[in-house]
């Protein structure tokens, strides 16, 4: 475990960090924007004066960071940029072909930074924090500052990072489907306190968490493609299946899937005439009222949790209390590649 | 008539400064860029006083100052034995303070204007405070370097009031070239005057025009 116990006060802000994340995987730390998650990460980098009085100075914390604008050294090229880190490294755990190839740099080496795109020149800057061969690598919003063709276009680069590489990481956003797509763990602030932290999956099927409540209530779980047809993948999925538009891989890994709480609706019988493909049979675990109009109910549907955001109209209307079994149509499921 | 003993000394003085301007100008100028200190507009004000105050004005305190029973004078004649006043070595500390905000104002300049980012990248990726000036800050402040050392010679050497203040007129120890030249025109020797002046308009040129080429080849790159 890596302790993460940050105080500081800047104005009215305070920032008061108390939590434990593992020293493998990424740990996502997710809160809206002026939550403290940026000054949270360079509290950790020692970047913050305020926090770092008497405490190690910044270059021997051995700590990697990935800013969310990368800003790479424009009078070193490509390849000067990626081994700055690594010439300064105190060990060399990670090996630099690896980096390069995962982050396909090879022929950027000569090439001058400002040629770069946004996307290159954030994959130089992590490659660059990579070959310092840190201890833990901190990213804040990396794929922030990009459009998001170029934010498509680098996911896959952190999804290989995240498979490949052993360094425990950091990764700040408030992008909650990048956080259910890329972490392991998560961290949930809210105005500088940690409000929730453990396992994403756990985490994220809470519903008594404000911040969890909102447009950003869903789940990640893990289910494996069964077969293929007409154009869509058949997965396994608790007890029964579920149907993806798009051809994965069948019989591979078990893929990430994220269902928003949005986009399932809750039925008292099973929907005959109904577009909607995918209807669970599931038993009414929680309901947790967010406000006048809304309610998020925790459903559990075999050994899976699915939440379902319905009006608070509805709930009464179905007279829905924990313990019925009802049925959950899923109108959108999102496969993490 | 030797033209060139006063350029020479010219040119010595002009060096001898510059290099010490380098020394002690960047330090305070990379200070003046990072700190957010209270003090920051004391010094500031410091550093460009120079600029607006009459050279007399500068040459008379630095006259007194220097002088054998002056603060830094007298020590100076305890050290070494003689005076800093109408001495080369005296020149040089009355042009080091008279040219140091032409040193260090486009250093700072150039400090300030590399991204803080940049600087807390460096550190991040293992380099020390020391080591990323020299392998970050010091590359990429090329310009600001260049702008403050050509500023420093060329304004030292067409430095006037100061020196005949402090140096006088000392053939090979304080007579300048722009001291020369007053020299030649106050004994009607125009023809003389007019060798001297033509070569350091000349030369001021030069000096000029190559930063200004040096700066676009800089930018265009």
């Amino acid at each position: 475990m890596i302790g993460l116990r940050h105080k500081l006060t800047k104005g009215d802000f305070v920032l008061d960090v108390d939590a434990d994340i593992p020293d493998a995987g990424i740990t996502g730390i997710f809160g809206e924007s002026g939550s403290g998650k940026t000054m949270l990460l360079r509290c950790i980098a020692g970047l913050e004066r305020g926090a770092n009085k008497g405490g190690l100075p910044v270059h021997k914390r051995n700590i990697g960071y990935v800013f969310q604008q990368p800003t790479l050294f424009p009078h070193l090229d490509v390849r000067g940029n990626i081994e700055f880190g690594a010439k300064r490294a105190t060990s060399h755990r990670i090996d630099s072909t690896q980096v390069i190839d995962m982050l396909d740099l090879g022929n950027f080496l000569d090439r001058n930074p400002d040629t770069l795109s946004g996307g290159e020149a954030q994959r130089v800057a992590i490659a660059a924090a990579l070959l310092r061969s840190p201890d833990l690598v901190l990213m804040d919003e990396p794929l922030a500052s990009l459009d998001s063709a170029r934010k498509d276009e680098l996911l896959p680069y952190f999804d290989r990072l995240h498979d490949e590489l052993s360094v425990p990481v950091v990764y700040v956003s408030h992008d909650i489907e990048e956080i259910g797509r890329l972490c392991d763990h998560l961290v949930l602030l809210e105005n500088g306190k940690v409000t929730a932290s453990g396992d994403l999956f756990d985490v994220l099927s809470r519903v008594d968490v404000p911040l969890l409540a909102g447009r950003n209530a869903g789940v990640v779980l893990w289910a494996s493609a069964v077969e293929a047809e007409d154009g869509l993948t058949r997965f396994h999925f608790a007890d029964g299946d579920i149907w993806v538009p798009g051809v994965f891989e069948t019989d591979a890994v078990p893929l990430r899937l994220r269902i928003a709480a949005s986009d399932v609706s809750l039925c008292r019988e099973r929907p005959s005439q109904t577009t909607i493909l995918n209807v669970l049979r599931v038993t009414v675990d929680a309901i947790q009222r967010v406000d006048d109009a809304i309610s998020l109910v925790r459903l559990d549907a075999g050994n899976q949790v699915v939440l379902a955001r319905v009006t608070n109209r509805s709930v009464a209307r179905l007279e829905l209390k924990s313990g019925d079994r009802v049925f959950a149509q899923v109108k959108s499921v999102t496969v993490r590649h | 008539m030797n033209i060139f003993g006063p350029l020479w000394l010219s040119i010595q003085l002009a060096l001898a400064t510059t290099v010490i301007l380098l020394l002690v100008g960047t330090p305070i100028a990379w200070w003046l860029s990072q700190t957010s200190s209270r003090w920051k507009p004391v010094a500031q004000t410091i550093v460009a006083m120079p600029l607006v105050l009459p050279p007399t004005v500068l040459g008379f305190y630095l006259l007194i100052l220097l002088g054998p029973d002056g603060a830094i004078g007298s020590w100076w004649v305890q050290l070494t034995g003689s005076a800093l006043t109408f001495s080369f070595a005296g020149l040089v500390i009355a042009s080091c303070i008279y040219s140091m905000p032409f040193a260090i104002q486009p250093m700072q300049n150039a400090f300030e204007a590399l991204p803080r980012q940049t600087l807390e990248r460096a550190w991040t990726l293992g380099a020390s405070r020391l080591d990323a000036f020299f392998s970050v800050v010091a590359p990429l402040s090329v310009r600001g370097f260049v702008g403050g050392m050509v500023l420093s010679f060329a304004h030292t050497l067409g430095e006037f009031g100061v020196v005949l203040m402090v140096g006088g007129n000392i053939p090979g120890e304080t007579r300048v070239i722009s001291i020369a030249i007053y020299d030649h025109v106050e004994t009607l020797n125009y023809a003389a005057a007019h060798k001297m002046s033509l070569l350091l308009l000349a030369f001021a040129f030069v000096v000029l025009f190559g930063m200004y080429a040096f700066n676009r080849r800089w930018d265009s790159r």
